[in-house]
């Protein structure tokens, strides 16, 4: 009886991890099948035309440059922040105290904040500071809401390090700061792939920057200008009713894929370094 | 350092702090329960009730969990107790990658897929007609994006029973699946509990792919097959017309300010719960 029981949940839990799989696949298929009709070189390398959203053409090139400078923006700013941080609790403060577990559980936290919350709130300090929907503003909401992410898994790395080689730096005369630069560079690959999982969540988020960054189909020159970004551009185009405007929304859904997949891989073929190269 | 530390602490009370202030004149001008029961939302007469959005988030979550939760618990189980280390290898990049999707992408999926099913072969054997963009096609692929949560979290619940309970219990002749309803299960009904409510507070405050399936009527849903209206679709639908009425910029503020509250509450009881759970088997 018992081993009836046994047999009947195996398959049953074969069959739940067959379909998540399965939902993954039928996912990206979807995209691709209704996407890559419309997908042509024009898609990638030319600004919306005249009419482009009447099925003109035109390519999505202004958002896919906006995406870039916006996570480009971010990533500096959160980069800065982060890793003296993630330094900051693993080497100068001891093992186990409490004012690094209320970092961590602050950022835990910050880390489950919608993305929504932190477009509101990224306009209503635009506002206080009297921006408009800009560049700048999309650059300082998806660095908040990247920020916690990146910490978050720097950190998780970090803390496999194990301490002897800190406290061998140390033993051997070198100060606080040379041995936060022997560690940082034996961490790369984890840093690495921290970056990539925050490009990843900063590139795919359109609730931060609907209100922060705007929209245009130009190409910002300068941080007061407003941004398109690859989400937002998908959903206005999907918002269309003409069919080929449309089409090209599940283009671009292509275009934001195809980045992520490379994004999730290049993150973990850099965290399989790591293990690697771990002592 | 120190100085960034703190930061990232204020930060998070920062956010709140300018919300709520943002929130205030509505609060002031309205009494808060009457805010949060009444179901009259006409921006333009100056009607606030905000009970068509806290329960059509309520609703679409609530069914993205009873979807999300089985398939999850199982997944957990078998690459934790049942699957080889080849099929363990494997699964890691897919819970990735179903972590890593855009929501916009999730979205488009939604609408190309779930929307159509619902409106043409599920719904007509329930009801007269359905658009399809409803509760239920909110909750199934909010579903889809909370599972990676629910799993990456169990696996680590269940990773932290010690590993003698488990052989104590196969060595007295338990199959493994007794072994795992009677000792893992009862261990980590906490961790289950803590996993669940995070990914709740995740999909009370997903946007676009919600936004992209649920139909955005203001409506009290009162079935699966009605359109639903969530608190995150309508700070998103609204930005633009927002600015020329204080108090309509106010109300949806208090909207955004009611979702930081449930999710910091949320989000701080469950991590609360998980960082003890690690602590209790790390020896």
């Amino acid at each position: 009886m018992k081993y009836l029981e046994e047999k009947i949940l195996k398959i049953i839990m074969i069959c739940a991890a067959v379909i998540i799989l399965a939902v993954l696949l039928f996912i990206i298929s979807t995209v691709f099948y209704r996407g890559l009709p419309a997908l042509s070189l024009d898609m990638v390398t030319k600004l919306p035309g005249g009419g482009f959203y009447l099925g003109k053409e035109g390519g999505v090139l202004n958002a896919i440059v906006g995406s870039i400078y916006i996570i480009v923006g971010s990533l500096v700013i959160s980069i800065f922040i982060s890793v003296p941080l993630v330094l900051y609790i693993n080497f100068y403060l001891p093992a186990k105290s409490v004012f690094s577990s209320v970092i961590r559980f602050s950022l835990d936290i910050l880390f489950g904040i919608p993305s929504i919350v932190y477009g509101a709130f990224g306009f209503s300090l635009m506002i206080y500071l009297g921006l408009r929907a800009s560049l700048l503003g999309g650059i300082l909401a998806v660095g908040m809401l990247i920020m916690p992410i990146m910490m978050r898994s720097f950190d998780e790395i970090t803390r496999l390090l194990s301490r002897d080689l800190p406290d061998a730096l140390l033993s051997l005369g070198s100060t606080k700061y040379e041995m936060a630069k022997v560690i940082l560079r034996q961490l790369m690959p984890g840093l690495v792939t921290a970056i990539l999982l925050a490009i990843g969540r900063g590139v795919g988020d359109a609730a931060t920057v609907l209100f922060t960054a705007g929209y245009t189909d130009n190409i910002p020159s300068s941080l007061n200008q407003p941004a398109a970004t690859l989400p937002l551009s998908i959903f206005f185009q999907l918002g269309s009713p003409v069919e080929e405007v449309q089409n090209r929304a599940y283009a671009s859904a292509i275009i934001l894929t195809v980045i992520i997949l490379i994004l999730s891989f290049g993150a973990r073929y850099f965290s399989s370094k790591f293990s690697k190269n771990k002592i | 350092m120190l100085g960034i530390a703190i930061f990232t602490i204020l930060l998070l009370i920062i956010i709140g702090l300018s919300l709520f202030f943002k929130a205030l004149p509505i609060m002031r001008e309205k009494n808060l329960w009457v805010l949060l029961t009444s179901a009259q939302w006409k921006p333009f007469k100056g009607d606030f009730g905000f009970l068509p959005f806290i329960l059509s988030t309520f609703y679409v979550s609530l069914i993205a969990i009873i979807i999300a939760l089985p398939f999850s618990i199982l997944t957990s189980i078998y690459l934790n107790s049942y699957a080889s280390k080849s099929v363990k290898k494997f699964f890691e990049p897919v819970i990735d990658l179903l972590s890593g999707i855009p929501p916009i992408i999730y979205g488009v999926w939604g609408t190309l897929t779930i929307v159509p099913l619902i409106a043409n072969k599920i719904a007509p054997k329930f009801v007269e007609f359905s658009t399809g963009y409803t509760v239920l096609a909110g909750g199934v692929v909010l579903a889809v994006m909370i599972i990676p949560l629910l799993i990456s979290i169990m696996v680590e619940v269940f990773r932290s029973i010690p590993k003698e309970m488990i052989d104590a219990s196969l060595s007295m002749g338990a199959t493994k699946w007794q072994t795992v309803k009677k000792v893992i299960l009862r261990k980590s009904i906490s961790g289950i509990i803590a996993a669940t409510v995070l990914a709740l507070s995740r999909a009370f405050g997903e946007t676009m792919a919600v936004l992209m399936v649920c139909g955005n009527i203001t409506q009290i849903p009162h079935s699966l097959f009605d359109a639903c209206y969530p608190l995150p679709a309508l700070i998103a639908n609204n930005y633009g017309e927002m600015l020329s009425m204080p108090s309509y910029e106010s109300a949806l503020m208090f909207s955004a300010f009611l979702l930081f509250i449930i999710v910091v509450l949320f989000n701080g009881i469950s991590r609360f719960t998980l960082i003890q759970i690690e602590k209790r088997y790390q020896f």
